[in-house]
């Protein structure tokens, strides 16, 4: 599979603290790949770099290069902007706007200088049959985004961030707030997404890891520890670390 | 025995909330109900008088909303600005701090403070006399820290998800703040607002020192040079300097009016904030 995510010798550090040490990985694209490892690993801070909302963290310096598509993200000429659009994120919070479902989902495209009623209206639907949503809400688009339920407003924002057309999906514990079932539909709705999208999750549930992902990596104290196939890291992991994380030693 | 702490206290609490609440309105029926029974369309449009009774309050009338309206086209946009770049753009220094802490200051200071640096930019330095600019000028002074403190707190009010969510699609600073933030804060703002036009409608020291006691004398002056008596102040003046014979009747009917008016804003400022938040909670 080819290589959509390259990163290189990336360390970065909050202030003095190094957070992410040396990490080198290629990700490849239209498939699901998962960072699994205990909290303050570096995994959540790795997925942040991918669409640079690190930069919105007072003190944040990145060495290193990330290359997406062969272009630098961390380049001079590189436009943030067009970058977060092509990289959408799907947050471990649902949050929605206080806006209606229809704004929430057009307030991408909006902002991208979409202003055609029609096209608005199709991308809109599109990007809700995307995200499973469609056949719930389509009957009342007017109404307050807050007046879902959770999985629900979860999968609304998948759908806001698709209506941008991304290439690239990050998932920070998407489903980490849900229930079971909403969880289950998220991870199903995951399976869908990779034919067309590049996934990168954050996760906390190695079971949600094994279950969905395609290749796993195993982060510990801002290193990658071991990153494999999945089938292959969780039923036959090469370093002690990582047997210890996913039997339940620690973490 | 918790129980009973419990119950005793419930019952201090509903007590002391019943007396404040029965103050309040006795209050505004009191003044309410020895000034509207008397009131005229010719005492609230009319000329008042200076020695006979039967004056009206329509020059003093119409000077407050003229007032109140300059002084708002001047403090709403500073003020919204100026909070905007304290709670999005200032960077987090000593500097700033000390900003901050000025602001805080200045939205504290008596008012009689503002009239005083009225008196000496506009009528002393700038050589206007007491006109009604002067006194709209300082009744924006008075109310920008005001509106800044107030846009400040309601834009760091809004939940960090909501800005995060935004810069993840690809929106920039600007339009964060246009599209999020300032929407999400608007209802704070405006209820910020709705208090600073009841202030700046009510207020009396800025605008004696800086618009005077005396109107033109006509309806409907909108010269930005005419003195500037407003409704506040002519209360106190005929309540205290002036010489007809109806000057308690003209203050009673003039506080009841007063009041009136400061209450519908608190109220009509509200309906946009009311609608908005019914229209998210009918959808719930």
């Amino acid at each position: 599979m080819q290589a959509l995510i390259e990163i290189e010798r990336l360390n970065l550090f909050y202030g003095s603290f190094h957070a992410l040490k040396n990490i080198s990985m290629d990700i490849p694209e239209k498939a699901i790949t998962a960072f699994i490892g205990p909290s303050g690993c570096g995994k959540s801070t790795l997925l942040r770099s991918l669409n640079r909302m690190n930069d919105m963290i007072p003190g944040t310096s990145t060495h290193g290069s990330i290359k997406i598509a062969g272009a630098d993200i961390y380049g001079k000429d590189i436009d943030v902007e067009a970058l977060r659009k092509n990289v959408g994120m799907v947050f471990q919070q649902p949050n929605p706007f206080p806006k209606s479902i229809y704004d929430n989902v057009a307030y991408g495209p909006r902002l991208h200088g979409i202003t055609s009623r029609h096209k608005l209206d199709e991308i809109v639907e599109s990007s809700l049959r995307g995200a499973a949503l469609w056949n719930e809400v389509k009957d009342h688009l007017k109404r307050s985004a807050l007046s879902l339920s959770g999985g629900q407003q979860q999968r609304l924002c998948i759908a806001r961030a698709l209506a941008v057309e991304p290439d690239v999906l990050l998932m920070d514990e998407a489903t980490s707030a849900l229930d079971p079932i909403s969880t289950l539909k998220i991870e199903e709705l995951a399976q869908e997404l990779k034919a067309k999208y590049t996934i990168v999750m954050v996760t906390h549930n190695m079971h949600q890891a094994a279950r969905v992902s395609n290749q796993t990596v195993f982060f510990l104290n801002g290193e990658v520890v071991e990153y494999a196939e999945t089938e292959k890291l969780f039923s036959n992991p090469q370093d002690q670390r990582t047997e210890d994380y996913i039997s339940g030693r620690f973490g | 025995m918790n129980r009973l702490k419990n119950r005793i206290f419930t019952i201090t609490v509903w007590t002391v909330a019943l007396c404040v609440i029965l103050f309040v309105f006795a209050l505004l029926l009191l003044i309410l109900e020895r000034g509207f029974p008397s009131l005229t369309w010719d005492f609230l449009f009319g000329l008042p008088s200076e020695i006979e009774e039967g004056g009206g309050i329509g020059p003093a009338l119409f000077n407050s909303f003229y007032m109140l309206f300059l002084s708002m086209v001047i403090a709403v946009p500073l003020g919204i600005a100026a909070g905007i770049y304290l709670a999005e753009f200032a960077p987090d220094n000593a500097w700033i701090a000390m900003v901050r802490i000025c602001v805080e200051g200045l939205a504290s200071v008596p008012s009689i403070i503002f009239g005083l640096f009225g008196i000496a930019l506009f009528v002393e330095m700038f050589q206007l006399g007491l006109t009604i600019l002067g006194g709209a000028a300082s009744l924006a002074f008075l109310n920008l820290p005001v509106i800044t403190r107030v846009t400040e707190e309601a834009i760091r009010a809004v939940p960090r998800e909501w800005r995060h969510a935004s810069f993840a699609l690809g929106a920039t600073h600007l339009q964060t703040i246009r599209r999020v933030l300032l929407p999400a804060s608007m209802s704070a703002i405006i209820t910020g607002l709705s208090l600073a036009s009841g202030r700046a409608f009510g207020e009396s020291a800025v605008i004696i020192l800086t618009a005077g006691v005396t109107t033109s004398g006509v309806m409907w002056d909108f010269n930005l040079l005419s003195p500037g008596e407003t409704l506040a102040v002519h209360l106190w003046y005929v309540q205290s300097e002036a010489i007809v014979p109806d000057a308690q009747q003209i203050s009673q009917k003039s506080a009841a009016v007063l009041l009136f008016i400061v209450l519908a804003f608190n109220v009509v400022f509200r309906i946009p904030a009311w609608v908005r938040d019914f229209r998210i909670r009918k959808a719930a």
